[in-house]
């Protein structure tokens, strides 16, 4: 066999890695490596970081294949009898609570076990959020241009409802949807702009005290909690804390029937209710 | 059975596989496995021979790109949970290295490295899936190497250097 000695490149190291180095080439790479600690090195680290991912996650196919992905279900379901709304739902409250999903993130700052309500009201928001944007052709059940949407809502989730106005930050709604919720139903509302980016009002019954505005975010997508007269709020969409803060604060007035302030205070007006959270400690 | 069914069945413990590690979350990761399933099924007619593996991982990535197109219309910077998550130290903070490393990738590059090192596809396997040239394909990797590396090093994103 002859050997190929021009010099290693980087790509080869690579490709020495992964098993896809010609034979010519490998014993030019390990005099290269024997030579060379730091590419060596180099090599060790990445083999390291490929075993690392093996470990991880090898064992997932060794897991035995759950029901719902068996060819015959699959056939037979053509994969959308799982998608009813309820089922949907129920998916989406365990992304909430899975591991590497946004899981726990609404909970922090808080104390490492189980979620409180108001937690797990957040990621039920959040979670309701995440699968809905994404449906493309059915993001919401009843359209906004259909009479019964306010007045059947407010009747399922117990409180007179009004979907707040959103116009002036290019958001227009697109409908609503009733879910499940933790006390009872819960009312989504489904907003997008022109460009297609879309934010999500959910409300539902609370037992939990009054709050001011809560953030939280991660590099997805973001989220305004707060808690008002026996009702939970929670405005999410893109990660944009300041035009969520505003979307949050439009949608607070326009449901708690406030005027808005005037424009110098804004800034105040958020910092009160920001501020309360912080004195609830 | 067909063969043909037989052989997306023979795949699917693989995919489940390379789906959880992109998604991190076995729910999420069943769910793009069921439409992957869904949609080679549909589309028996419109294979033509060849690696039915290759074949499904493109279908199940493509899915994966997607998904992650409806929840994040636009790139976010920074990350604000991982800010104050405290989950660095602890017991599992070594276990979870590889897995927060992996998050950081640009998917491309994360479904480059994981096809390459997870599933054993060849690089022309996993340009045929991303319908990039191999050289694409190994920038990618080399890319995710390196971040990866950085991460385990200790070179926190920005946000994280703050004491």
């Amino acid at each position: 066999m002859t050997v190929d000695n021009t010099p290693v490149t980087p790509d080869e190291l690579h490709a020495l890695v992964d098993g896809e180095l010609p034979a010519d080439r490998q014993q030019a790479v390990n005099e290269w490596l024997a030579a060379h600690p730091e590419d060596a090195a180099l090599v060790a680290g990445w083999r390291a970081q490929a075993d690392a991912i093996r470990t991880h996650y090898g064992a997932v196919a060794d897991e035995k294949v759950p029901d719902r992905l068996s060819i015959e279900n699959v056939m037979r379901n053509g994969g959308r009898g799982w998608r009813s709304i309820a089922a949907a739902a129920a998916v989406a409250a365990v992304m909430a609570f899975s591991v590497g999903g946004i899981a726990g993130w609404m909970a922090r700052g808080a104390s490492a076990s189980a979620p409180t309500d108001v937690e797990s009201f957040g990621n039920d928001a959040l979670a309701a959020h995440r699968l809905y944007i994404g449906e493309v052709r059915h993001p919401i059940e009843v359209g906004a241009t259909e009479a019964h949407l306010l007045p059947w809502l407010s009747r399922r989730i117990g409180t007179q409802i009004r979907a707040p106005e959103l116009e002036k930050f290019d958001l227009k709604l697109l409908g609503g949807r009733l879910l499940p919720g933790m006390h009872g139903p819960a009312a989504l509302f489904m907003y997008e702009s022109a460009t297609g980016e879309r934010v999500t009002l959910y409300c539902s019954k609370l037992n939990a005290e009054r709050t001011g505005f809560r953030y939280n975010a991660n590099e997805k997508f973001a989220a305004v909690q707060w808690i008002e007269g026996g009702y939970g709020y929670v405005v999410s969409g893109p990660a944009e804390k300041m035009r969520l803060k505003q979307i949050a604060r439009s949608s607070y007035e326009q449901l708690e029937n406030r005027a808005p302030p005037p424009p110098a205070n804004k800034a105040t007006f958020i910092d009160q209710l920001m501020s309360r959270v912080d004195r609830k400690g | 059975m067909s063969s043909f069914r037989q052989d997306v069945e023979t795949a699917i413990p693989a995919l489940r596989r390379y789906a959880r590690a992109l998604t991190r979350n076995a729910e999420t990761a069943d769910d793009l496995v069921q439409d992957t399933l869904v949609r080679a099924l549909r589309s028996e007619h419109l294979f033509h021979g060849g690696e039915i593996r290759s074949w499904l991982f493109t279908i199940l990535t493509n899915l994966n790109r997607n998904r992650l197109r409806s929840l994040a219309r636009r790139p976010i910077a920074k990350s604000l949970a991982d800010e104050d998550a405290p989950d660095l130290a602890g017991p599992e903070a070594g276990q979870r290295d590889i897995e927060r490393a992996l998050a950081l990738l640009v998917d491309e590059q994360r479904h480059a490295l994981l096809l390459v090192v997870l599933e054993g596809l060849s690089y022309r396997e996993v340009a045929e899936v991303q319908a990039v040239p191999i050289g694409t394909v190994m920038s990618r990797l080399a890319r995710a190497r390196a971040q990866i590396k950085a991460y385990l090093d200790g070179e926190r994103p920005a946000l994280r250097r703050v004491k």
